[in-house]
């Protein structure tokens, strides 16, 4: 029973980087019905962009000059990344979206997949190949309640995520920008005729959703502080597959597949062979996928709609 | 009102498209047979003076793929890498192509006059007797024309479902894989023995076997393919997107666990069966049936439900039988080119048919063309010179090819010769009128 508690702590914190990850591609795929497979790329460039934030701000205090409490360091941290990751989503999104607006989607994810090669071996080739340590920014102190032990930084990013979310959850439905990308998501040929500006409205869905992305890469170097520049490959795929699962355009949907894709990683990894991992939740997705080809919270769409 | 109409004074073509429209006219009147002599004219200078003119130009060796990679290390060799290239490549090539049009012309011509397959086989036969004098300078490139004909292969059968079907399929490395592994087990246990026990099999049996090992990986990965085929009924785009790209990380997953076939280690010792002629057969087979597919009913019909499908239901199309058939004929044709990708590198492990592998099925096959056979053929070739050429560049390659695939996205969406048709007779055919009745009447050129 300790070992199943614990292991349900360690799939929401799996979970949490899925769910972040997986709420970019599915605001991108809500507004604009098109897959960013740069996003699991932007997610690493968060984290390494973290990683420098991180290491600047500690040695900035470490010389004196800067004088923060170590929480005020890591919400300056997060809050920083995000901000910076989300110009790097807008620049992919006016670089290889924007021009194909009216070109077959496929291309557009074409372009997506491209910018993300070039952002894993740009990185490759500034840094190099030696794998980034992320720092401690927070002390960690474990807690022991039973036979579960917790430590702080799991509980932080399990809060903030959520917390996250539900910002992002309330952002789309109570303000008017919120209102624009729903409206946008219903139908994407007569609303900007409307007065929504599309092209606003597409940048502020990569930015928002780069910086979520950016956030679980910071939280992914708090709690596994190996950083690699090919880190996004597989986390974006799968989170990739967590947004469809959730649902065309649904913050909920997303949210509950990703923390689905963190409960089956661990579990498969519990109870068989980890090497077993991709072979079994895979297989259930596919079953969950026959049942409900539209995901969780997903409503048919035109059948025209193809990639 | 005054209308001004753009037709009235055409615009001067300018730049580059002024430069490409003079050279596609200089070489207006070249028939294919005409470009297959000139390159076996050129294999044959190479293979004859090709390393005592090296020598004499300042370079240590031949340049392998044309130079490129000698002048990336070392740029100071470009002007010897040029001409290199200049006495041996371009300068026979555009002789024979230019000045013996009226022969190649009048040869081509007299081809027709026998059934098509006659014309077919004859410029395939020289077609691989330049291809073999080419490769045989070194290893390194018989290797290069392996692999880049297998991708002909697996991009040709991915067009079927990408582009002719206008699905987004993401699981072709997954049946490369079940081919791959597939024909591997035949050949292996068959012929060279393993921890179970020795051959069974004596090795002179083994190239008439193979073929067969090659179609039963083929319909292994039709099987597999029947996996994304039935929720293809159901579902289509997206999310039959994620159900392929599930069924490939099952597929590879599967592989890794699989402890009599190595596991993640892999699984090696393939015979050497795979020989440039083999893979050359079997790369033209897959042409010609895929090309014949296409422009069959079935094909049509595959663009018919690409485009409606309730139009093409109501049209009479059996859009259930058309999905399964088209996936199904994919599926087998990966499966062949991953057999024959196992026995050309005599080694396999599931690494190889993962994330990777997929990002470059997808470049080749949108930077060539949807919808196209010549398309495929071009952007398999183009990728895999591209990635060959450059790689000198160590990192910087994995920079300037996704880059130059943007470029293609951004100016021509559906990539470089999209939506074209692959018409043999017109491909065979002379360039110039040859009969009385062509000459009357043929229209003056414009």
């Amino acid at each position: 029973m300790g070992s199943f508690l614990q292991n349900v702590v360690n799939a929401l914190q799996w979970g949490s980087f899925y769910a972040l990850i997986a709420l970019g591609y599915s605001m991108v795929y809500g507004v604009l019905m098109l897959f960013n497979f740069a996003h699991g790329d932007i997610f690493m460039v968060g984290a390494y962009i973290g990683f420098f934030i991180a290491t600047g701000l500690i040695s900035l205090s470490s010389l004196g000059i800067l004088t923060l409490p170590s929480w005020a360091l890591l919400a300056l941290t997060i809050l920083l990344a995000m901000f910076l990751t989300s110009f790097v989503g807008m620049l992919v999104e006016r670089i290889g979206y924007r021009p194909l607006r009216g070109a077959p989607r496929a291309s557009a994810a074409i372009t997506g997949l491209m910018i993300g090669i070039i952002l894993e071996t740009g990185n490759l080739a500034i840094l190099g190949a030696t794998r980034k340590k992320f720092p401690d920014i927070i002390e960690t102190t474990t807690f022991q309640l039973g036979e579960i032990s917790l430590t702080n930084t799991k509980i932080l990013i399990v809060l903030i995520s959520l917390l996250l979310m539900f910002a992002l959850h309330q952002f789309i439905q109570r303000t008017k920008w919120g209102m624009a990308m729903r409206a946008m998501s219903s139908d994407f040929l007569v609303v900007p005729l409307m007065g929504v500006p599309l092209n606003t409205i597409a940048a502020l869905t990569f930015g928002i959703g780069s910086a979520l992305a950016a956030a679980a890469g910071v939280f992914y170097g708090l709690a596994y502080p190996v950083l690699d520049p090919y880190m996004g490959i597989e986390y974006g795929w799968k989170a990739f597959v967590a947004a469809i699962l959730g649902g065309r355009g649904s913050v909920v949907g997303a949210a509950i597949a990703g923390f689905l894709m963190g409960f089956l990683d661990i579990f498969v990894a519990t109870y068989f062979p980890s090497t077993m991992r991709n072979l079994i939740s895979f297989s259930i997705i596919l079953i969950i996928l026959t049942f409900r080809p539209h995901g969780f919270f997903g409503t048919a769409h035109s059948a025209s709609l193809r990639l | 009102m005054e209308v001004t109409t753009g037709h009235s004074s055409p615009t001067p073509r300018k730049g580059f498209r002024r430069i490409w429209n003079s050279i596609s006219q200089f070489f207006a009147q070249t028939p294919l047979l005409g470009w297959i002599l000139g390159i076996l004219i050129a294999s044959t200078l190479e293979l004859l003076i090709g390393f005592p003119l090296a020598r004499a130009i300042g370079l240590n060796k031949a340049p392998v793929l044309f130079g490129v990679d000698i002048a990336l290390k070392t740029p100071l060799l470009l002007p010897a890498t040029l001409l290199y290239d200049l006495i041996i490549y371009i300068f026979p090539i555009v002789l024979v192509v230019r000045f013996l049009n009226p022969l190649t012309n009048r040869l081509a011509a007299w081809l027709l006059r026998f059934p098509m397959w006659v014309s077919a086989l004859v410029h395939m036969g020289l077609l691989y007797l330049a291809l073999d004098l080419w490769t045989s300078v070194s290893d390194y490139r018989v290797l290069v024309a392996k692999l880049m004909m297998i991708a002909i292969m697996i991009t040709l059968s991915l067009n079927v479902v990408n582009g002719f079907m206008g699905e987004f399929s993401c699981s072709h490395p997954g049946f490369m894989a079940l081919g791959a592994y597939s024909a591997s087990l035949v050949t292996v246990f068959l012929f060279i023995g393993s921890d179970f026990g020795p051959a069974i099999l004596p090795e002179s049996l083994g190239p008439f076997i193979f073929p067969i090992a090659l179609i039963l990986g083929g319909l292994v990965a039709s099987l597999g393919a029947l996996l994304v085929a039935f929720p293809s009924f159901r579902t289509r785009g997206d999310y039959l997107a994620i159900i392929s790209l599930a069924f490939m990380f099952i597929v590879k997953s599967l592989f890794e666990n699989l402890e009599f076939l190595g596991g993640a280690r892999g699984f090696g010792n393939q015979p050497n069966w795979a020989s440039l002629p083999v893979v050359f057969i079997w790369t033209m087979l897959c042409i010609w049936i895929i090309n014949n597919f296409v422009q069959s009913t079935m094909g049509k019909a595959l663009n018919a439900v690409r485009d409606n499908e309730l139009a093409a239901d109501a049209m009479t199309v059996d859009t259930r039988k058309t999905k399964m058939i088209t996936f199904l004929f994919a599926a087998f044709w990966a499966g062949v080119a991953g057999g024959l990708f196992a026995h050309v590198l005599r080694y396999v492990n599931p690494g190889t048919f993962g994330l990777q592998k997929l990002a470059e099925v997808l470049a080749m096959l949108y930077f060539g063309g949807l919808n196209s056979v010549t398309g495929s053929i071009v952007g398999a070739i183009g990728y895999n010179l591209l990635s060959e050429m450059l790689r000198p560049l160590e990192l910087f390659k994995w920079i300037i090819i996704p880059l130059l695939l943007i470029l293609v996205m951004l100016y021509r969406p559906t990539g470089l010769i999209a939506f074209k048709e692959f018409d043999l007779q017109k491909i065979l055919q002379p360039k110039t009128p040859q009969t009385k009745e062509e000459v009357e009447n043929v229209t003056p050129a414009s």
